[in-house]
């Protein structure tokens, strides 16, 4: 039997991390077990540290958090010999605007995610992990601690896990608003119960991360990926996408288009095809004007650069990021002066205060981009969004200036336009410059 | 919630000991925040700054019913904004207030993470997809007459 | 030594550790980075973004105070260009994003002529801003008597939150909110519960922290500003005071030239201000039949005093004289020769609170066995013994602090009760009173271990015990080294300057004690608070700035000048003698000295000429170990005395400690307004007894 999903699947998805989503029970134990479950731990076990290290790599899996860090890179850095407890911890903050995947993998498929962190933890020889999530999940963090209580009682968590003689322990840990603690480093600070400022980097996680010890710290995505890599090599993952860009990704698609949802896709898939096809077309027949391909920390594609793959490199090279996954779509009615107003007003948010450039400049971009929608633009302020936005790029202390910067400067290349059209509407321009 | 974490390393209790007592305590007291010291070893101060940092913990009480509306990128593009200007109507109340009946209160928040099902209504930790304007007074009708 | 690489800045090619931040590498070669978070011996923020700096073959500007300096992965230099004008304008820029909400007050700033952000914008430009929004407004907040906090003008270096963390070791200031409302937040909600030390004060590059006796007063450079010595406790701080048109502003350290760095504790920053307090004695005081005082003339007062003095020493009277532990060494040196030469008594004594005479006795013959402050800040491992420094002895509670910190020093304490020092201690033991060398012998296998050890000591470790504390200090086989604590600004001047009841002499007890005791002469002490005066028809002559216990129960009263209105030396409880420099000067008072020397003149008596500097120059020639170098004491550095000099003859009479704590301070804590507010103020740590 099927159980409805949030948004119905497509068949252009290729069901990886996703295939078991619309089975009945999906969250149980028993259903993924039924379903390849544990196969690919029970696998591990038999491995080497070194040869999972080296399947991870060999699948081309780079971090599905944002940055697109080869995985199996990232987990070599770990000093598995270390003298000192290792961690690991998944990042479940999800926060970028446009990124909805996580917390799917989590409420449709738990176990998924344990086995790929039980994974990590023999290749790391870890035995504690913990899952943070993102405050506002609190449903989502239920969900998971009811598989993890199950895994528990079940023999797939605590001592001897599946008799192995492997141990390892699992918690969840609730974050309690706040976009940054999606950056890694502000992540292990908020866990050590701390405010969710990044650290310092020197030293990374992977040699002192959470409590000063060795921490492998990847995306929930990324974790889930690792079953299906282990079970099937690395190698039938890295050929399900392109070259340097292993296997399969959700994609969040939102925006103006007729099927929104959340699909897997192989890496390289089109995106005027996700748009066109898994996204079912434009809206009310609106043409294309832009693409956040993803998050809100990417910079905007112009609907004429979109007839690309997506993968981390084409992305990049078209001058934007795959980021998290979030991919949203703006039709051609689309208010970029109110886009770029709505993402700033966001990191003035979520800015977290430490550094002066993101600080002082996310808010200055607010006011004029509030002000300016307001109605009491200037022409000089045109110019001065786009400096502003460039002052504050590559000179704060995390990349969460960075993310309010480039959408931003690239809204200010593509559509100066928009903000002149802006301008000419007011009529004399004669307004209030403090209202 | 003390066990979870690495002998020694109580601290990390603060954040999910925090926003769980305020489930129970309605907001973050003075008190709250002696105790929480107490318990995860830490200074007042500490925990006083943690509860500054993050934007669910709060001093003041909320509506027993705590209306989140996400008007971030993928909401705004499908009514989001306008789905914020109808709750600020429906409810009488702005952004982060709370009616003198403690009831209901309003928050215009950002993205929590149900784009692809835009827009997005929570209310407490319940989410709701998808939601049109018939739907959203047909919920905040439906809180009402639960009250 | 740590390996030197080579490293191209500006296009200077210098030499620098491997590893060493760049922007103290630049710094040792006379290059400048810019910072306002960057702060030495603090923890690295890379916060202000103001360092940035152009490292050839990166792309990204880097940030100076956080990249270490080494070789390019081909081995080549490191290429910096720190005043390129892509630096410069970088600075430029975030200066711009600062000033968004800094409010353009400086008009009326207390910062304003010492503000490091003026200063930056000056040399680097944004003078013109483009900035045209609200700016985030929020009222200034009062934290303490003493501690405002304006939080517009805060540009959120962490100093203040590192001084008082990590400087510290109080942890009162943390950062609230997020994002452009973020703010440094005091650890009561609205109020400070701290040192009230006003380091967070001091190291605000802006006007964000304010003085609460110095905001909107006067401006800086209406100023003079003379360095001198605190006259509290014994640890000896520099206190730079602003004197303006006689009256001192404030009091701080800003060119940390002084043996304490950038420290000081509420009172070398606001206790000065006794000086002007309403009680302040002005003119001399006769007592007369009716029980009360008249004010007479300096003359009546001198030549009634010396007609005393000559009468008495006539008859073979039996003179009884106490010294002070507050007066300079050139006055307790005229005053001891006086009382021996002029007056040819043995009866001298001060308040002893530390037992320097065991001390000095047990380590006769023994070199280099006496600590000093930098010993403290450098040795390996430091015990504490008896006392808590962070209430009485605050730079000594900071320097082993600051050696921990920066030096992973061992800190050891062994103490009665809690003390700040057990955050860093490597052991803590606590005793009973008088169970202290139990408790240091306890330790013996870890200071075993160490390779050197500074010993500090309390009031409760004496006579025998002291001894025995030096024996196992022995028989650890390290070098040990000691500091004898006592209490007050020139308590181990008095003791070196020998006002002691040597040879027969009677103590300070045995002199209240003596009822044909025929004159009692006082100097800046106040004996007859804590004791009666035996002899009903005794002469007393009391020379105080205040009409305390003792000078109540006068004959005479002569008011005296304090500290702040003296040239002369002091010697700190790690014996280093340092200068005092008259800052202001109040109308009818005399110093000590002036006034001892007059009588002696009246008495027609040759002591020598009563100038600070010649009896500096009797003190080099006849005191030993006090042979101090001229031009070192002149720049205002302190000198080390050496005052091990064989075997001490006991002494009679009791030694004790005063029991001040950190807001308290015997007759001048008493009289000084901002001490006793800081004291009744709410969440005030350290309300303490009335000394």
């Amino acid at each position: 039997m099927a159980k409805k999903l949030y948004n119905e699947p497509s068949p252009l998805e290729t069901k990886v991390i996703s295939k078991r989503w619309g089975l009945e029970g999906s969250e149980t134990l028993d259903v993924y077990l039924a379903n390849d479950g544990f196969k690919a731990f029970l696998k591990a076990r038999e491995m080497t540290p070194e040869a999972i290290i080296e399947e991870v790599k060999t699948s081309a899996l780079r971090g599905r958090g944002g940055a697109g860090f080869p995985t199996g890179l990232k987990w070599s850095f770990v000093p598995r010999t270390s003298p000192k407890p290792k961690y690991i911890v998944v990042n479940g903050d999800e926060s970028e605007p446009g990124t909805c995947k996580d917390r799917l993998l989590i409420e449709y498929d738990p176990h998924n995610l344990i086995e790929g962190i039980l994974i990590a933890g023999l290749a790391m020889d870890a035995h504690k992990g913990y899952i943070y999530i993102r405050g506002e999940y609190r449903f989502v963090i239920e969900k998971m601690n009811k598989a993890i209580a199950e895994a528990y009682a079940r023999g797939y968590l605590g001592k001897n896990i599946a008799g192995t003689g492997f141990d390892f322990d699992l918690y969840t840990h609730s974050g309690a608003g706040a976009y940054e603690c999606g950056e890694e480093t502000a992540l292990l600070d908020s866990l050590e119960g701390k405010r969710g400022v990044p650290r310092m980097k020197p030293p990374f996680p992977a040699v002192a991360g959470a409590w000063a010890s060795p921490t492998l710290l990847n995306n929930v995505e990324t974790f889930a990926s690792v079953p299906a890599i282990i079970r099937d090599g690395g190698a039938a993952y890295a050929a399900l996408g392109t070259p340097k860009n292993g296997g399969t990704r959700l994609l969040c698609l939102s925006g103006h288009v007729n099927k929104p949802g959340v699909y897997e896709i192989p890496l390289g898939f089109p995106m005027m095809k996700a748009i066109n096809e898994l996204g079912g077309g434009m809206r009310n027949g609106k043409k294309l004007k832009a693409v956040v391909p993803g998050g809100s920390s990417c910079p905007i594609l112009l609907a004429s650069e979109c007839d690309i793959a997506m993968d981390y490199d084409t992305v990049a090279k078209a001058g934007s990021m795959l980021g998290s996954g979030g991919m949203v779509v703006l039709d051609e009615d689309t208010d970029m002066v109110a886009v770029a107003l709505r993402i700033m007003r966001f990191y003035a948010h979520e800015s977290c205060g430490w550094c002066i450039p993101c600080r002082e400049g996310t808010t200055w971009l607010r006011k004029i981009l509030q002000r300016f929608n307001d109605g009491g633009g200037r022409h000089e302020d045109i110019a001065l969004i786009g400096d502003v936005a460039k002052n504050m790029f590559g000179r704060t202390f995390c990349a969460l200036g960075d993310a309010a910067a480039m959408p931003t400067m690239s809204i200010i290349q593509k559509f100066s336009h928009e903000f002149e059209e802006r301008l000419a509407k007011q009529g004399s321009g004669l307004v209030s410059i403090n209202g | 919630m003390l066990q979870s974490y690495p002998e020694g390393k109580k601290r990390s209790a603060v954040v999910p000991m925090l926003i769980y007592a305020q489930d129970e305590t309605g907001a973050v007291t003075a008190e709250l925040i002696e105790e929480v010291a107490k318990r995860c070893e830490v200074t007042p101060l500490q925990v006083d700054e943690v509860v500054g940092y993050y934007s669910m913990l709060h001093r003041k009480p909320q509506g027993k019913f705590h209306v989140q509306v996400c008007t971030n990128i993928s909401c705004m593009l499908v009514g989001g904004t306008e789905l914020y200007d109808q709750a600020c109507k429906k409810l009488g109340l702005g952004h982060k207030q709370t009616a003198a009946d403690g009831v209901f209160s309003l928050e215009e928040v950002e993205c929590m993470g149900a784009c692809s099902w835009a827009p997005m209504v929570a209310i407490n930790y319940d989410y709701h997809h998808n939601v049109t304007p018939e739907q959203f007074d047909a919920l905040i009708e439906g809180l009402k007459r639960a009250q | 030594m740590a390996e030197l690489v080579k490293v191209k800045i500006n296009g200077q090619e210098f030499e620098a550790e491997k590893g060493k931040l760049l922007i103290e590498a630049a710094r040792e070669n006379g290059i400048e980075i810019p910072a306002f978070c960057y702060k030495e011996g603090y923890s690295l923020q890379a916060a202000c973004r103001m360092c940035l700096v152009e490292v050839e073959g990166t792309p990204k500007l880097q940030v100076g105070c956080t990249l270490p300096v080494d070789v390019n992965r081909d081995g080549t230099p490191m290429v910096v260009h720190t005043e390129s004008d892509t630096v410069k304008a970088a600075r430029k820029s975030t200066l711009e994003l600062l000033l968004t909400n800094h409010p353009l007050d400086c008009p009326v700033c207390d910062k304003g002529g010492e503000c490091e952000l003026q200063d930056m914008v000056f040399r680097y430009g944004a003078g013109e801003s483009r900035y045209t929004e609200r700016k985030v407004h929020t009222p200034e907040k009062q934290w303490s008597p003493v501690v405002f906090f304006d939080a517009p003008r805060c540009i959120l270096c962490y100093r203040c939150v590192r001084a008082c963390n990590e400087g510290m070791g109080v942890g009162a200031l943390g950062i609230g909110n997020r994002g452009v409302v973020a703010e440094i937040i005091p650890n009561k909600h609205d109020h400070l519960e701290c040192d009230e030390c006003g380091a967070c004060i001091d190291i605000c590059p802006v006007g964000a922290l304010t003085s609460g006796i110095y905001r909107y007063q006067t401006r800086p450079w209406e100023m003079n500003h003379v360095g001198t010595i605190c006259t509290h406790c014994s640890d000896g701080c520099k206190t730079t005071l602003g004197v303006r048109d006689g009256e001192i502003m404030r009091g701080n350290n800003r060119d940390s030239s002084g043996i304490n760095g950038e420290f000081l504790c509420v009172k070398g920053r606001y206790g000065f201000d006794f000086v002007n307090h309403p009680d302040r004695l002005q003119t001399p005081l006769l007592r007369n039949a009716a029980g009360g005082f008249d004010e007479i003339s300096w003359a009546q007062a001198l030549d009634l005093v010396s007609k005393k003095f000559t009468e008495v020493k006539s008859k073979n009277g039996k003179f009884g004289v106490i010294g002070s532990n507050h007066t300079t060494n050139e006055e307790n040196y005229f005053l001891q020769k006086f009382a021996r030469q002029g007056l040819g008594t043995k009866n001298i004594d001060h308040h002893r609170t530390g037992d320097l005479a065991t001390l000095f006795d047990a380590l006769s013959g023994k070199t280099d066995a006496l600590a000093s402050m930098q010993d403290v800040y450098t040795a390996k491992a430091v015990l504490v013994v008896g006392s808590d420094l962070a209430q009485q002895h605050p730079l000594l509670s900071f320097q082993a602090r600051a050696n921990y910190r920066h030096h992973a020093a061992h800190i050891y304490a062994v103490t009665t009760g809690e003390v700040r020092e057990d955050k860093q201690a490597v052991a803590s033991v606590r005793v009973q009173k008088g169970g202290e060398l139990a408790g240091v012998e306890s330790l013996r296998d870890k200071l075993k271990a160490e390779a050197n050890l500074v010993i500090v000591f309390g009031d409760t470790v004496q006579g025998d015990a002291l001894r025995k504390l030096v024996a196992f200090g022995d028989s650890l086989g390290i070098p040990v080294k000691y500091v004898g604590l006592v209490d007050y600004s020139n308590s181990r001047g008095a003791y070196d300057m020998d006002l002691l009841p040597r040879d027969g002499g009677l103590s300070r007890e045995q002199m209240l004690a003596a009822a044909d005791l025929d004159v009692l002469w006082v100097v800046g002490a106040n004996p007859l608070k804590s004791a009666a005066l035996a002899s009903k028809n005794a002469c007393v002559v009391v020379q105080d700035m205040f009409l305390t216990e003792t000078a109540k129960a006068a004959t005479l009263v002569l008011p005296a000048a304090s500290a702040y209105e003296k040239n002369g030396t002091v010697t700190n409880v790690t014996g280093e003698v340092q200068k005092l420099k008259q800052a202001i000067k109040v109308m009818g008072t005399k110093t000590d000295l002036e006034i001892m020397g007059s009588i002696a003149k009246e008495m027609g008596l040759n002591l020598g000429i009563w100038l600070p500097e010649k009896m500096l120059e009797e003190i080099r020639s006849t005191v030993h170990g006090y042979n101090v170098a001229l031009p070192v004491l002149s720049s205002g550095a302190a000198v080390a005395t050496q005052p091990l000099n064989g075997k001490v003859a006991a002494l009679p009479g009791t030694i004790g400690s005063a029991g001040d704590t950190l807001f308290t301070s015997g007759t001048l804590g008493r009289y000084s307004k901002t001490l006793n507010s800081v004291m009744e103020a709410p969440g005030s740590l350290y309300g303490g007894k009335d000394h």
